[in-house]
């Protein structure tokens, strides 16, 4: 999900880096507000860990593997504006050293993975805190987060795609989306998996991190989902299409062919469900009410005491 | 692991390797605003910016085909990216713009990284006023890195010595397992850090 150089525009990689360092900055303030001292090493030592567990494959058929990405797991362990700094520092270690992720795309990338992510995690997972008590609510609430967290941040990954005219909303989101709802889902339950190995071995270090101190936070996530919305909805009516975009750049406009699936919804007025975002929404929805049935019915799986012997 | 994977040609002498790192940072910054901007009817823009890159990775002394071999690893998400770009009538075109946009693009951060410790990155970040915060972190986790990473490998072995049986390897709980044990020890470890930390007169 790391998009490379190239493939941003200035104005998007410069609003998307913009919106990242408002956000980093909230990140910051809130972290040090009730920062301890021996946390900062804590905090660098689960960066680097998200990294190195990004190493550990997990197969999943006929020779393809998925790897944990991280964002849920973060949030779940150090809570939502540590786990922004966490993430920041993964994805700027990343970029710098093996880069991986565009520098001019750097911005866009942070807001995706590193604050988009885990904020979203982080919000998604409370309610089924809420409703299930202690380590079983957790380990729902981390499995749901890590799907919304991947489904988002692709989504958001789209979008800048989109706005920067790399592709056309209409095919990019599909393409995106589709692929990271099953993506979503492996992130979750793997999510889930190392969270109950770690609350298995080090009890202390589930329980004791992560616990609160998100209202505020959330709030101003919320904020900086509106100025979001803000900054992008200028370009969506500008730019109606990035294809068009790029069509009339490359001075080909003019030779434009139908396509071959005639496009259902010509200039965004979208007609039901016959248009493939039509269908991603719905098999977003439907997704969603799935990951919630698997995140209920794995954190109370997880949670219970496993018999001596078998671990 | 080697722990110069990396950067190992970071630290070579050469004129490239001793311009500030200021200089060379932006430097890189201007091209890739410059690669963003180039017009697509101008190729030969596209052509200018890559005999400058050759002209400093010569420059740079540092084995091209270390390069070479680290752009291709590196490509392959490029390339995965650009393909979008047949989603839309016209995209051949399209897909060789982005992908000699976004391949320079790398070569530019390519060239950085190798010509500049990341030490030297963080020092720049320093005196652009990135918060303290964020610096410590950075520099605690390139420096963390690779003791993880072995700790990691060291667990695996572990853990394949003790269940030696083609099931277990593909199952999900044991390799989460490892990933928590791993978690375990680097809180520990963060607690060591944070005793060596204060030992040497540290304050957050």
């Amino acid at each position: 999900m790391h998009i490379p150089d190239g493939f941003l525009d200035l104005p998007t990689a410069t609003g998307a880096a913009v919106l990242a360092a408002g956000g980093v900055a909230v990140a910051l303030r809130e972290t040090r507000r009730r920062l301890e001292p021996r946390q900062v090493p804590l905090m660098a030592l689960t960066a680097t860990f998200v990294f190195v567990a990004q190493m550990l494959n997990f197969p999943v058929a006929a020779g393809t593997s998925g790897h944990l990405i991280g964002a849920a797991l973060a949030a779940a362990l150090v809570g939502p504006a540590a786990a922004v700094l966490v993430l920041t520092t993964v994805v700027v270690v990343q970029c710098l050293v093996f880069a991986d992720g565009g520098l001019l795309a750097l911005g866009a990338n942070l807001l995706n993975m590193a604050l988009l992510a885990p904020v979203a995690a982080w919000a998604a997972g409370l309610p089924l805190r809420r409703t299930l008590p202690g380590l079983a609510g957790r380990l729902a609430g981390a499995t749901f987060g890590g799907w919304v967290a991947v489904v988002l941040a692709a989504a958001a990954c789209a979008g800048e795609l989109a706005l920067a005219g790399a592709a056309p909303w209409r095919t990019v989101a599909p393409a995106m989306i589709g692929v990271h709802l099953l993506i979503g889902a492996g992130e979750g339950v793997i999510t889930a998996l190392v969270l109950a190995a770690i609350a298995r071995a080090r009890p202390e270090l589930v329980t004791a991190a992560g616990a609160g101190s998100a209202r505020r936070f959330l709030r101003t996530g919320v904020l900086v989902a509106l100025a979001l919305a803000l900054f992008a909805a200028p370009f969506a009516s500008s730019l109606p299409d990035g294809l068009e975009a790029v069509a009339e750049r490359l001075g080909f406009a003019a030779l434009e062919q139908p396509a071959a699936l005639p496009a259902p919804a010509p200039d965004y007025a979208l007609p039901g469900l016959a248009s493939p975002l039509a269908a991603t929404a719905a098999a977003g929805v439907l997704g969603a009410l799935g990951m919630l049935g698997v995140a209920l019915l794995l954190g109370r799986a997880l949670a219970r005491p496993r018999e001596a012997g078998s671990a | 692991m080697r722990p110069d994977f990396l950067d190992r040609h970071a630290r070579l002498a050469s004129p490239i390797h001793r311009l500030p790192t200021a200089v060379k940072a932006g430097a890189a910054l201007l091209l890739l605003i410059a690669l963003a901007l180039v017009p697509p009817r101008q190729p030969w823009l596209f052509a200018l910016v890559a005999l400058l890159l050759v002209a400093v990775a010569g420059a740079s002394r540092i084995p091209p085909r270390f390069l070479l071999g680290r752009l291709l690893l590196l490509e392959p998400l490029a390339l995965g990216v650009a393909a979008l770009a047949f989603l839309q009538p016209g995209g051949w075109r399209h897909f060789l713009l982005l992908v000699g946009r976004s391949t320079l693009a790398l070569g530019v951060v390519l060239l950085l990284s190798q010509t500049t410790p990341f030490a030297a990155l963080l020092r720049l970040l320093r005196r652009l006023r990135l918060p303290a915060l964020l610096v410590t972190l950075l520099a605690l986790m390139y420096r963390y890195l690779f003791v993880l990473a072995d700790e990691a490998e060291r667990l695996q072995r572990a853990r394949a010595s003790r269940t030696f049986s083609r099931r277990r390897g593909r199952d999900w709980r044991a390799i989460a397992a490892v990933a928590g044990r791993l978690f375990g020890r680097a809180s520990e470890r963060s607690e060591r850090i944070y005793g060596a930390m204060c030992a040497r007169g540290w304050r957050p």
